[in-house]
């Protein structure tokens, strides 16, 4: 996919050919019996990174976390971390420390035994584990809490624990596994931000797993999209969100309205499409090469759908219909129209000023949108 | 239901009488009179009622008759308590009993052997039954069932039995002597019958389940995210049993523990039946001054102050039971 | 390392599963021996079956014991179910603790000391009030109800405090009075528990000696009062053949037990496969 809308080209690693991934994964596949968790995964991770594994209940994020923690050993392929082939080492020995989704703080120690615990492992000296405890606790704002047991904290007490005893290491990778997903959505919010915040303080690669995609947006440098074991997308937030390569990403990051129609008409810098739910032909900016006659979709985000009380000045992108549906959510108001053909679309509007004008059940409407709106998928 | 439950309790409130001026009487009418209060009354006061009065209760007896004489009568024992002429109440308090304790070796040897075995025991079943509790727990679900079934099932045939079943083993001509000898290991038939061995050997056989069970439900219990946190964090295997498994098991290996020593002070069918006549345990010495001396103000005693003796496990035990059950 | 660790496991299970069976083994091996040595073997016989059935003191004492234990099941399992309930569902009551010692005391209570002050108790009460009127079958029962509703209790309050209390209240959200919450939701959730808690009392009522023998009057010996007058004596041939029937009757109840629990399960599979199929 062009990725022309990418804000600063150079510095992104993954567009240099040159770069050298710090994580390889080449090849991976997971079998439990018969069931295929994880299916012929390649992804290369560079230094830095905030990288989200996105996907369903299942979709196999959580059991390529665990090979890269090494708690499940590959069925084929291999890790690459920094050079190093992972194969055979133990989850003790690797340079990789995990946050784990229910924090499995150690409930019969103490917040500051918890975060030591990593360091007392290596042997170190007790001075030097008093005082990088004692930063650490410092660090993600739990210094008051040092003697306190596990089950004396609030949710997001508990959860900054595990990530200073995550971090106190110092680990070339630190796996997250869905790490807000136990906290309120307001402080979850708060927490990406500190979390992204951290990563950066730090310079620890990142990679999380979360089944919420708000999440992933927000924090991450790139996300991969898992389905089923496979990745099928890789790409940063906005590549992700303008230029989804299949109906499966498109659909499950954020909303879209979805038209099924055949190419009348395939140039290099445009296609034009007829489509059984709208009169006119939708017209888009980019050329697909595909034969004229084949079936395609084409999708178009909500918020880039406009609504007029009368036809705009447009051959194409335009459909009449009537509102079906009005939801004021205060930023936004957010609008079902049944077209004519029956099919229902979203168009959400901002209100941008007090007085944006609304529109009303049952009022005929016309829903646009721009050339340059549309997305052509072909899977 | 309250009004099913007054007239009851007025009826037991008159029969508890003449047992009111002794504590354990006060504290428990005192008790049902101030639950009449609530509506679920109902529902807690029949078992509470029951276990009152035939588990609370009868201990106030073997206090009483452990300060009464023993005389040659039916019951053999005195009255504490004698209604004089004009009312006039006399008091006989005999602490003669417990000063005879005291005083004769045999029942002090006894006390402290029994707490002795009963400690060896604990710590053979804690030692046996821990590895098996969390090569259980560890199981495949299908073989952790067939597994617990198989630790349970020996508890459901006769307890009687079972330690039987080791006289047959230990004797002089029993199993383990003619197969050492027919092996050629030893020449005469190794005495184990009748001795301090052979009683651990029971206690530990027979009680058992009861340290495997609590240990497996605790052990099952486990977090495995808390042992791959430690591995994570770069602990071995063996170091994370003893830094996360090990301190966690701790509610698991108490209860078992005192599910096992707590019985076994006062166990009189291993001893009886495998022990010898100078395996001192305390079970027996009560056991024998009831039935074969008859004197029951001195096996009251007995039993007091072995229960003075248990009160402190008890009452630890009584703790984490109800620590375990806030926690869950 | 991991199979060093395991192999050690696989090890002490092996030898604790081999403790806990081999005197159990011996005695049934044992009861089909000719031989009155029981440890000599002199071919097999199953002569000591027949001794066993026409010793008449034997079985009135197994009828006796049988009577007793399902009768003092019974009320130990109504009684241990409340207690139970009260420990699992009321948190707050005056008392509390005491109810809680009552009930968790008996279970590790040596049964010497619980025998001694129930028989001193019922001599009390005779002399005040006139009631059991003698020792025997009474007594017994009631101490064994005694000692074995708390074993009953403990059962119904692990399985109560695994229920999801939601569901009382759910019930009770729409719009059944307690009583109703109890039989229609309570009651057949811990009913396993109630059945195994019928077994677990059984088998202690049956299997107890030293209390029965504190409690019992002339003429009222249980089966295992029996038993251990003649195995005080030594070893008898006919008392293997006894331990062999009881064995018998209850590996073939745990058998059928298990193999009803594993029709049940591959149904509920079954079940489950069906209805994702469905959808």
């Amino acid at each position: 996919m062009a990725s022309d809308n990418t804000k600063d080209k150079s510095k992104s690693p993954w567009n240099d050919p040159y770069a050298d991934p710090y994580i390889s994964i080449e090849n991976i596949t997971k079998k439990f019996g018969d069931f295929t968790a994880v299916d012929n995964v390649s992804l290369k991770i560079y230094k830095n990174e905030l990288f989200c594994l996105l996907g369903g209940s299942g979709c196999g994020k959580s059991t390529l976390l665990r090979m890269l923690a090494g708690f499940e050993n590959p069925t084929s392929g291999r890790i690459l971390l920094d050079g190093q082939d992972m194969a055979g080492i133990y989850p003790y020995d690797r340079p990789v420390n995990m946050m784990f989704q229910s924090y499995a703080l150690f409930p019969h120690m103490t917040i500051e035994k918890n975060v030591a615990f990593g360091l007392h492992q290596d042997g170190m000296h007790k001075g030097e584990i008093r005082k990088r405890v004692a930063d650490m606790l410092e660090l993600v704002k739990l210094e008051d809490f040092a003697k306190r047991k596990p089950h004396q904290l609030s949710g997001g007490q508990r959860q900054r624990v595990a990530l200073a005893r995550s971090l106190i290491k110092q680990p070339k990778l630190l796996l997250l596994d869905e790490p807000l997903g136990a906290l309120d959505k307001k402080l979850r919010e708060n927490t990406q931000f500190e979390l992204m915040n951290l990563q950066e303080e730090l310079g620890i690669t990142f990679v999380v797993v979360t089944h919420d995609q708000e999440e992933a947006m927000t924090l991450s440098s790139r996300i991969g999209i898992m389905d089923s074991g496979k990745i099928v997308q890789v790409g940063t937030p906005n590549e992700i969100y303008e230029y989804p390569g299949t109906r499966y990403v498109a659909d499950f990051i954020g909303s879209i309205n979805l038209f099924d129609g055949n190419v009348v008409e395939d140039e290099a810098d445009h296609v034009r499409i007829q489509s059984e739910d709208t009169d006119a032909t939708l017209y888009i900016d980019h050329g697909v090469a595909v034969t004229e006659g084949s079936r395609v979709g084409v999708a178009v985000r909500p918020e880039k759908m406009k609504l007029t009380r009368n036809r705009p000045d447009q051959a194409d992108n335009v459909a009449e219909g009537i509102i079906d549906e009005v939801a004021y959510m205060g930023n936004l108001s957010v609008y079902r129209v049944r077209l004519k053909s029956g099919k229902i679309v979203k168009a959400t509007l901002p209100n941008l000023d007090r007085d944006t004008e609304q529109f009303d059940w049952d009022e005929q409407v016309y829903v646009s949108w721009k050339p340059k709106s549309g997305l052509v998928l072909l899977s | 239901m309250r009004a099913g439950y007054l007239p009851l309790g007025k009826r037991l409130t008159s029969v508890l009488e003449p047992f009111a001026n002794s504590v354990v009487g006060r504290f428990v009418v005192s008790i049902f009179g101030a639950l009449g209060i609530t509506g679920r009354t109902g529902v807690i006061s029949i078992p509470f009622f029951w276990l009152g009065i035939f588990f609370l209760i009868p201990f106030a007896f073997v206090l009483k008759i452990s300060l009464s004489e023993s005389i040659l009568a039916i019951p053999p024992y005195s009255d504490l308590i004698e209604w004089g002429e004009e009312g006039l109440i006399s008091l006989h308090l005999n602490f003669g009993n417990f000063l005879f304790l005291l005083e004769d070796d045999l029942y002090w040897f006894s006390y402290v052997n029994s707490a002795k075995i009963a400690l060896i025991s604990t710590f053979f079943c804690l030692l046996i039954g821990y590895p098996m509790a969390y090569g259980i727990a560890r199981a495949s679900p299908a073989n952790r069932n067939i597994l617990l079934m198989l630790i349970i099932l020996p508890f459901w045939t006769s307890f009687l039995l079972r330690v039987y079943a080791w006289i047959g083993l230990l004797k002089n001509n029993g199993l383990f002597n003619n197969i050492l000898m027919g092996l050629g290991i030893i020449d005469e038939p190794i005495v184990m019958m009748q001795t301090d061995f052979a009683v651990y050997l029971g206690i530990i056989y027979s009680y058992l389940p009861f340290m495997i069970l609590p240990l497996y439900a605790n052990l099952e219990k486990l977090d495995g995210t808390l042992l791959e946190a430690a591995s994570d964090l770069g602990c071995k295997p063996i170091k994370a049993f003893f830094v996360v498994t090990l301190p966690l098991s701790i509610p698991g290996i108490v209860a078992g523990s005192m599910l096992v020593f707590i019985p076994a002070v006062g166990e009189f069918v291993i001893p009886a039946l495998l022990g010898g006549p100078d395996t001192l345990m305390i079970g027996r010495v009560l056991w024998d001054e009831f039935f074969n001396n008859r004197d029951w103000p001195l096996a009251s005693a007995v039993a007091i102050a072995m229960l003075l003796f248990l009160v402190v496990p008890i009452m630890f035990f009584q703790y984490f039971q109800n620590k375990q059950s806030e926690a869950s | 390392m991991f199979n060093k660790r395991f192999n050690f496991i696989l090890t002490m299970m092996a030898f604790g599963y081999a403790f806990l069976y081999i005197p159990i083994v011996s005695l049934i091996v044992f009861s089909f021996n000719k031989s009155k040595l029981v440890t000599v073997w002199g071919g097999f016989s199953t002569k000591w079956y027949g001794e066993l059935f026409r010793n008449e003191q034997i079985i009135e004492a197994a009828l006796l014991s049988l009577r007793i234990a399902v009768v003092s099941a019974c009320f130990a399992v109504a009684f241990g179910m409340l207690a139970g309930f009260v420990l699992a569902r009321m948190k707050r009551f005056r008392g509390r603790m005491l109810f809680s010692g009552m009930t968790t005391a008996p279970l590790v209570m040596p049964e010497v000391i619980t025998g001694l002050s129930l028989l001193l108790f019922f001599i009390a009460l005779q002399d005040l009030v006139g009631w059991p009127g003698g020792r025997g079958i009474t007594t017994i029962t009631i101490a064994h109800i005694t000692f074995s509703m708390a074993y009953v209790a403990v059962v119904v309050q692990s399985r109560l405090s695994d229920m999801d209390p939601s569901l009382e209240e759910a019930a009770m959200d729409l719009g059944a009075r307690p009583v109703t919450v109890f039989f229609a939701v309570t009651l057949p959730i811990v009913a396993p528990a109630l059945v195994s808690g019928w077994l677990l009392a059984f088998t202690l009522s049956i299997d107890d000696l030293v209390i029965a023998s504190f409690v019992s009057g002339p003429g009222s010996s249980t089966l295992p009062m029996v038993i251990f007058s003649k195995v005080k004596l030594g070893v008898s041939p006919d008392v293997n053949a006894l331990a062999t029937i009881i064995i018998a009757i209850v590996a073939t109840g745990v058998v059928l037990a298990m193999v009803a629990m594993k029709k049940q399960e591959s149904r509920h599979k079954r079940d489950i496969q069906i209805a994702a199929v469905a959808n």
